[in-house]
């Protein structure tokens, strides 16, 4: 009878509800509640539910305590030489410092260096402990509640080595070896190949104008990188948080992922939620900042794009931009790439692959890997606040910068270029491509605006690219 | 390493990279401008005479009725390829009963829901 009792004990003792009575347990109760909001907005609401449902499921996984599908510290100690106070895993200390220590001669060993000793005094130890039997625990447990353990020692001893995705994949958990795919920058380049398979550059190779609506919403990305620093955050961590602005999940998962790692899973929740958004954030600001006989402009018909104009532009474009800012190679070449297969005519089943198989399979491990890297202990800051916050104005200042350079463009003119079509360079292909046609058409319901809405939509992609090659070329060393 | 910036080089950094995309953007509608005119210089004009010789016409059939004027005016296509506004225009004069060119149409425009 006791036995069981004592089984059961140890099952809930072991069970991660214990885990919400524990230190700083409240914080996962309410990431979790975070994650049902996030699955509320996404399934019911339909909030980029693609990924929004992704990341809503990574953020409640990682979250459940005990769950350990993905290990915050194991990260850190990829990203820096780790301190040793967050290293208290003694699988990842083994792999990290070359050792074989089980868990009672790990806890013993940073006891035994809280008290002074050097590291040779710890294998003489060892030694002798497994010559006689001693009692490691009962050993462990007098060094550190003894008057001479100081936790301060700790700090002080030698940094671990960086760990390798190698190290990461033996010791990690499932989201751990999903997340890999993030840190090596490889989902967000397998999207870009989809996006291109998917996208019609068409338009904007019949009115190449509209490339300049694409360069000026990328206005909000460089405003709110001004607004992070002026908000404490550093240049990398503002440039990751401008770039927001840009209105592309991958660009900015991939830029995040390369220059403030620590903010991916804010970052990427608040580019996707503002993404799914953009219906509500636009309109007002394209009222505002347009009258309505100018809202009302028809355009004229694009001219008609030949095949070879088509299968010449990727080529051209992904020479030109990689030779022009290199660090936008991954992004500018993925993108051209898929849009290559698609323009062909001869790669249609590895077109339909990239538009269809591909793109969901990546993002399915995308969205449920950034969704594990809202850890409480890192999610609940006021940065992220900060973040949210920055994220929107990034939102708003990309549709202003478009859409004063698309009234500039309709002054030019003489009133053929319709403004609103400015609103839709700030990528988040097609939704903002649809917003200013359905703005369009409620000053005039004969306009029909969305073709050349897609235009500086696409224009977009390339932009935002641009904007971020830019900024990791200078933050990135 | 402290990697705070100051509001200066903050302000100098932004104002660059903004510059450096309309300048990046601005060289690539160079290029694509470039591409275009290339591309429709090598387009045969449609009004060029064809330089082979044509076969001799086969002789036309007799006509069922008087031949119905040329088309008027202009037709105007809203996110309608050409090929299906041909094959509207001519199952609308299939079902009307009327030859496609006794018919004048306005403008073609794709109903989305």
């Amino acid at each position: 009878m006791n036995n069981i009792l004592e089984t059961l004990k140890k099952l809930w003792l072991e069970s991660g509800f214990m885990g919400f009575f524990e230190s700083g347990g409240w914080k996962s109760l309410l990431m979790i509640a975070v994650a049902l909001v996030l699955l509320y907005l996404g399934i019911k609401k339909k909030f980029e539910p693609l990924l929004l449902v992704g990341i809503a499921f990574g953020t409640l996984l990682t979250n459940l305590p005990g769950a350990g599908l993905y290990h915050m510290s194991l990260w850190d100690a990829y990203v820096y030489e780790c301190p040793y106070d967050v290293t208290y895993d003694y699988a990842l200390y083994n792999t990290a410092a070359g050792h074989a220590y089980t868990q009672e001669e790990y806890y013993y060993y940073v006891a035994a260096r809280g008290c002074g000793y050097t590291d040779g005094q710890i294998e003489e130890y060892f030694e002798n402990q497994a010559r006689t039997g001693r009692d490691i625990t009962a050993d462990f447990q007098t060094l550190a509640t003894s008057a001479d353990f100081d936790p301060a020692v700790l700090s002080d001893m030698e940094v671990i080595e960086k760990l390798t995705f190698t190290d990461i994949a033996h010791i990690g958990g499932l989201l751990d070896i999903l997340y890999i795919g993030v840190k090596a920058g490889i989902y967000p380049c397998l999207i870009f190949i989809g996006v291109g398979a998917m996208t019609d550059f068409g338009p904007l190779i019949a009115n190449p104008k509209s490339f300049f609506l694409g360069a000026a919403a990328q206005f909000g990305v460089f405003f709110a990188f001004f607004g992070a620093v002026l908000l404490g955050f550093d240049g990398n961590q503002a440039a990751s948080i401008g770039i927001i602005g840009g209105a592309d999940g991958p660009t900015a998962i991939l830029t995040c992922m390369l220059l403030a790692p620590a903010l991916l899973g804010p970052i990427a929740i608040a580019a996707y939620s503002y993404m799914a958004l953009i219906p509500m954030i636009q309109p007002p600001i394209m009222r505002a900042l347009t009258t309505e006989k100018e809202r009302s402009v028809k355009m004229e018909q694009l001219r008609e794009v030949s095949k070879t104009e088509k299968i010449v532009f990727p080529i051209l474009v992904a020479g030109f931009v990689i030779l022009l800012l290199p660090s936008t190679a991954p992004l500018i070449g993925c993108l051209m790439f898929g849009n290559l297969l698609r323009e062909t005519g001869v790669t249609e089943r590895l077109s339909d692959v990239a538009q269809n198989a591909l793109m969901n399979i990546v993002t399915l491990f995308l969205g449920i890997s950034v969704g594990a890297t809202t850890v409480a202990a890192r999610f609940l800051t006021l940065n992220t606040l900060k973040i949210v916050l920055l994220g929107l104005i990034a939102f708003c200042f990309s549709t202003v910068g478009g859409l004063l350079v698309g009234k500039l463009m309709y002054k030019l003119s003489g009133g053929k270029i319709n403004p609103l079509i400015g609103a839709a360079g700030v990528s988040a292909v097609p939704m903002a491509a649809r917003v200013a046609q359905v703005e369009g058409q409620k000053a005039n319901p004969s306009n029909f605006l969305l073709m050349h809405a897609m235009g500086p939509n696409v224009a977009g992609v390339i932009g935002s690219a641009i904007a971020a090659g830019f900024l990791i070329k200078v933050f990135g060393a | 390493m402290d990697l705070k910036m100051n509001l200066g080089d903050a302000a100098i950094d932004a104002v660059m990279g903004y510059a450096i995309v309309f300048l990046g953007i601005a060289l690539l509608v160079l290029v694509v401008v470039l591409m275009g005119r290339i591309m429709s210089r090598k387009k045969p004009s449609p009004a060029a005479p064809a330089a082979v010789p044509q076969p001799a016409p086969a002789p036309a059939p007799a006509p069922v009725g008087p031949a119905a004027p040329g088309v008027a005016g202009e037709l105007k296509l809203y996110d309608t390829p050409d090929r299906d506004a041909a094959m509207i225009m001519a199952i609308v004069a299939d079902e009307l009963k009327i030859p496609l060119n006794e018919l004048r149409f306005i403008s073609i425009r794709e109903v989305k829901k």
